[in-house]
């Protein structure tokens, strides 16, 4: 599998990162380097191994169903680019 | 299986169409908390005010599954008679909108929770049809964005982001909108029976994409369109029957369906284009690392199982085998647990055919009527019930029973008069002594000498007397005794 030009620059517009049109190709050749990589993995046969999703067996962990969070709309909204009244304020977006 | 009826079909200029649909309902599990956080998730707070740091998606938070949510998800495939799957996992659902600050929604893609379950749809006409279920799987809720509030900005509330919601995926088994609006009534009745979603549709917990497509009977299936988020039963009917008719109308003019997104606008009951969304279809969904699958042991799903109520459908066949009632009074009856719990207790042990049609016209008329609900009734159950005794024991008539009915609905329940008390208070006991009711009936004929010549002649005039006699008493004779006296009098044969 290889990435052209056209994947590189449609990934980056999903991810929401600029990338600018002299990057796009050494990129490329990144992320083929990378799919190679993987493409050895899959050279293991795996039919019938479940996938390992932790190093020690353990559960996911469960919470109460309580509500212990919440009500500070001030550090919430602090970072933010804009606010106002207590939203966040974006560029309008209508549908 | 599922084939359309014929009046199901719409025509066109080139024959008859069906219409294939399939519905994807995103229903709110009812929770205190957050799917992954300790958030509220009461309706209508302050902005922002019910977000944590998590649900804002800021850096190094972990989400942590409200165990409560699980157990919802599980009650609700139980109750959907579904394969409840004791090893699932969380993907992550990749896109970019603003009231998404993770950038990807927390959902279950290939491993649902819940897989193959059932509904029974119950359709107007008393009959019934299995509309089956593709799977059910737990996802957060995006937050809310406002665009009226100012000319260039949009803004944004989460404290809706992050909160459990439950996606029901149905086959594409329904063929009118009448069956996709009796399958949301069905689906909504039985979280509502099982407490995993209040089902209020106007504050957004249950709200509907529908599929839709069209093809000649016996064609493969044609290609879909997807009316995203629609908010009440009706909008969903309005929609299905626009969508079906745009789609017709494209290709008998040569067309085709392009398969898209597309929003229903209710203010003129059409459909329109998403065309900015096209790009988003692409979500990359991955395993969420932070997250280890969802386990629990058979132990978990048969303690729910065991705590389940009865459902609509057993509820409807017990009121049809316990109580007599038709499928269509069942149906009525059962379609809101609160209603079934009401009619329960103002049928047990008396005339419960009469009960029924009392709820059922006079109650729901005037509850309609007055904006309440039945838990706010201003009769009683166990009033009702009286009601339906001194009925039933001749001891009002039919006319003063609706009477004394609606002197109880005026009162409310605070008055809670016994219908016995206002019966007596007011006496108006049903008068059977044939010799007052002979008083009566001899009072009007030696009133209206001419119109006695007139019924000699035309037997027919006989309910006016009849009337004239129940109006005299006030509503109390007994017709039938009534009517049997005017006739004997009149010298008209039964």
């Amino acid at each position: 599998m290889s990435v052209d030009d056209k994947t590189v620059h449609r990934i980056a517009r999903l991810a929401r990162i600029a990338v600018p049109k002299e990057e796009i190709s050494s990129l490329g050749t990144e992320l083929n380097a990378i799919l190679g990589f993987i493409e050895q993995l899959s050279e293991v046969n795996t039919d019938d191994i479940l996938p390992m999703t932790a190093v020690v067996e353990t559960e996911i962990k469960r919470r109460e169903d309580a509500v212990t969070d919440g009500g500070y709309v001030e550090d919430i909204t602090a970072n933010a680019p804009a606010s106002d009244d207590d939203y966040f304020a974006v560029p309008k977006v209508v549908e | 299986m599922n084939e359309a009826t014929n009046d199901n079909l719409i025509s066109g200029a080139t024959g008859d169409w069906e219409v294939v649909l399939g519905l994807e309902v995103h229903a709110q599990v009812l929770s205190e908390a957050k799917l992954f956080s300790g958030a509220a998730t009461e309706y209508g707070a302050e902005p922002n005010t019910q977000v944590s740091l998590v649900d804002a998606a800021m850096p190094g938070m972990l989400p942590v599954i409200n165990w409560k949510c699980v157990e919802q998800a599980v009650r609700t495939g139980l109750g959907l008679k579904a394969q409840i799957n004791n090893y699932s996992v969380f993907d992550r659902k990749n896109y970019f909108y603003p009231d998404l600050p993770q950038g990807y929604q927390i959902s279950q893609f290939l491993q649902p929770v819940v897989g193959e379950g059932e509904i029974i749809i119950d359709l107007d006409d008393g009959s019934t049809k299995i509309v089956g279920i593709e799977r059910l799987h737990l996802e957060q809720d995006a937050g809310k964005s406002v665009h009226d509030q100012h000319p260039d900005l949009s803004f944004v509330d989460l404290n809706r982001s992050g909160v459990a919601l439950m996606e029901i995926v149905s086959r594409p088994d329904m063929r009118s909108s009448a069956e996709a609006q009796a399958y949301v009534k069905k689906l909504r009745a039985i979280l509502r029976y099982l407490g995993t979603c209040d089902g209020n549709m106007e504050q957004g917990s249950m709200r509907a994409d529908v599929n839709v497509s069209v093809r000649k009977q016996g064609d493969p299936l044609g290609t879909r369109c997807e009316i995203k988020n629609v908010n009440s039963i009706r909008f969903i009917g309005q929609a299905i029957e626009h969508e079906a008719r745009r789609q017709i109308a494209i290709i008998e003019d040569g067309g085709s369906i392009a398969q898209e997104t597309r929003l229903f606008d209710p203010k003129n009951g059409e459909t329109r284009s998403m065309r900015s969304k096209e790009e988003a279809h692409d979500y990359r969904y991955f395993p969420d690392p932070d997250l280890l699958p969802l386990t629990f042991s058979q132990d978990f799903v048969d303690e729910i199982a065991a705590s389940l109520p009865e459902l609509p459908d057993t509820k409807k066949a017990r009121f049809i085998s316990d109580y007599g009632l038709s499928a269509y009074d069942a149906g009525i009856l059962v379609a809101e647990a609160e209603s079934a719990a009401y009619f329960e207790e103002a049928a047990t042990g008396r005339d419960a055919k009469t009960v029924a049609n009392m709820v059922i016209g006079s109650l729901f008329a005037g509850l309609n009527k007055a904006g309440l609900n039945i838990i706010n009734s201003p009769v009683t159950p166990e009033n009702l019930g009286v009601l339906v005794d001194l009925l039933s024991d001749d001891t009002i008539s039919s006319r003063i029973a609706k009477d004394v009915f609606e002197m109880m609905f005026e009162d409310g329940p605070d008055q809670g008069k016994s219908p016995s008390v206002i019966v007596e208070e007011k006496s108006l006991k049903q008068v059977t002594d044939t010799g007052a009711i002979e008083a009566a009936v001899d009072e009007v004929l030696s009133a209206n000498p001419e119109k006695v010549a007139q019924a000699k002649e035309k037997p027919k005039m006989a309910g006016w007397f009849v009337g004239q006699v129940m109006q005299s008493t006030g509503g109390k004779a007994n017709p039938q005794s009534v009517n049997k006296l005017v006739l004997q009098k009149l010298g008209i044969e039964e």
